[in-house]
């Protein structure tokens, strides 16, 4: 067992929160068609309430922190904050579209020991990434910022999330982090916006695009073995949990709203009205979100896929059910492996899908 | 003998968990785990305070061991922990120069 395995293990028994993600703002100087934050900038915590998130996270024995937004270098305290996150040893994954970066930030990254640095790059053709960030010559200012921040020996990787109007360009992409020294992910996945709209998903890339993704071994590494039919359901999977969104990891907003996971829009409480660690320990959400096994849900506790499948609890639901399919999960793993999902086999039988659920304000 | 001391290096990550201290490189990413000994030493290692005094007043104290085979163990766990670039030794006291630079924006 790895290291990072045992340290998982051990913050899981231990009930230690191990990763947080905040976004500093949702404020952002691109407009991506397929974002699901509202950019709004009202309520956002201000430094000094962000300080002291920050000394509260460390006393809770959070490591990992990923600062994120929005886009977080439009707040003129972002520098401060990585460098207060940093004082509290905290390992710092900073996620930005990289346009506000020139050389003097890329210098500072690095003289804070930023560890890697996140970037979302939709093509390598100009015409077809800013046409989803919505802002002319945005191409040409990440790369220029992804080669400053290389040049100061970051470590940088590529995020391309795929869509129907850009999955053409994978490979393009792919051969872009090549040249430029980039680590390379992809995610197929769009999500609904946090306020429950699903306007969004129209951009979700067909099953048979899907499909060849998942054929492409420049892609997903062995073929083989990522399609492989899964294993019998064991009872590791029945008794396991699904992620690690609220047993090792959640996610703060720029209002100071807890949820499991940015994808997981259950507000668990708010760090204006209650310790951090009051929440992660006492929250009713969380205690829910945490109770739940494999054997506990719906449908797909009966699913062949149970063990392996990538069911994200969050987007289950806002289909209406935390412990019910994610419509998209199911889709993953039959695309992936030719067999049918239980969740799919339900729908099958009853054609009406429940309505999206929106994120419900914060009541103390 | 010149005495040797010892800072946390700023370019890791560090958190203790359950007694256990976890070290992240931000240089390449490479995670460590520290055991309770090299925890206490890493926990100490404030740049100002000599290995010796380390030794006999945080270890000695704590495992009552002898003093001079504790600070051989003691110099050989630390020079290691410098060769992977967790701590930083000098024959002199040492700061912590990079958390005392101005903000920048």
């Amino acid at each position: 067992m790895s290291l990072m395995s045992k340290l998982n293990q051990k913050a899981l028994r231990q009930g230690v929160p191990l990763s947080v993600h905040l976004d500093v703002t949702y404020r952002c100087n691109e407009r991506c068609e397929h974002c699901y934050l509202d950019h709004e900038g009202d309520g956002e915590m201000n430094t000094a309430e962000i300080k002291a998130l920050l000394d509260q996270l460390a006393a809770a024995g959070v490591f990992f922190l990923t600062i994120s937004g929005g886009e977080p270098l439009i707040r003129p305290d972002c520098f401060e904050i990585i460098e207060h996150a940093r004082k509290l040893r905290f390992n710092v994954k900073f996620k930005t579209n990289a346009v506000l970066i020139r050389e003097k930030q890329a210098k500072r990254l690095r003289e804070l020991n930023v560890e890697q640095v996140q970037i979302s790059v939709y093509s390598h053709r100009a015409e077809v990434h800013d046409g989803i960030s919505k802002v002319p010559g945005s191409l040409k200012r990440t790369i220029n910022g992804i080669r400053l921040l290389k040049s100061q020996g970051l470590k940088v990787t590529i995020a391309n999330v795929l869509m129907k109007g850009n999955l053409q360009d994978a490979e393009g992409v792919r051969q872009l982090a090549v040249e430029v020294g980039a680590h390379y992910t992809l995610d197929p996945t769009i999500t609904p916006m946090m306020n429950g709209d699903t306007s969004l998903l129209r951009l979700r890339i067909s099953s048979d695009s899907l499909r060849t993704v998942f054929q492409n071994p420049d892609l997903v590494g062995n073929v083989e073995e990522f399609c492989a039919p899964p294993p019998p359901v064991d009872e590791d999977a029945l008794e396991g949990y699904p992620c690690s969104a609220g047993h090792t990891a959640c996610y703060v907003s720029p209002r100071g709203d807890v949820y499991p996971c940015v994808q997981f829009p259950i507000t668990c409480g708010n760090i204006r009205e209650q310790e951090f660690l009051d929440i992660w320990q006492n929250s009713p959400q969380l205690k829910e979100v945490r109770a739940i096994r494999g054997k506990h849900l719906t449908t797909c506790s009966s699913c062949n896929h149970l063990g392996t499948c990538t069911r994200c609890p969050g987007l289950a639901y806002m289909e209406g059910n935390m412990r019910g399919p994610s419509t998209a999960d199911c889709e993953k793993s039959y695309v992936r492996t030719g067999i049918i999902s239980a969740g799919m086999l339900a729908r099958a039988n009853s054609p009406s899908a429940s309505s999206l659920i929106q994120i419900r304000p914060y009541v103390a | 003998m010149n005495d040797i001391y010892i800072a946390r290096s700023t370019a890791v990550a560090a958190r203790e968990m359950a007694g256990e201290m976890m070290i992240m490189s931000a240089t390449d990413s490479t995670l460590f785990s520290l055991n309770e000994t090299a925890t206490l030493i890493w926990q100490a290692a404030d740049g100002k305070t000599s290995l010796a005094d380390i030794v006999q007043h945080r270890i000695c104290q704590e495992y009552h061991v002898d003093p001079d085979v504790a600070y051989q163990d003691a110099a050989d766990l630390v020079g290691e922990l410098a060769s992977l670039g967790i701590l930083v030794l000098s024959h002199q006291p040492v700061g912590n120069a990079q958390f005392e630079v101005t903000q920048q924006a």
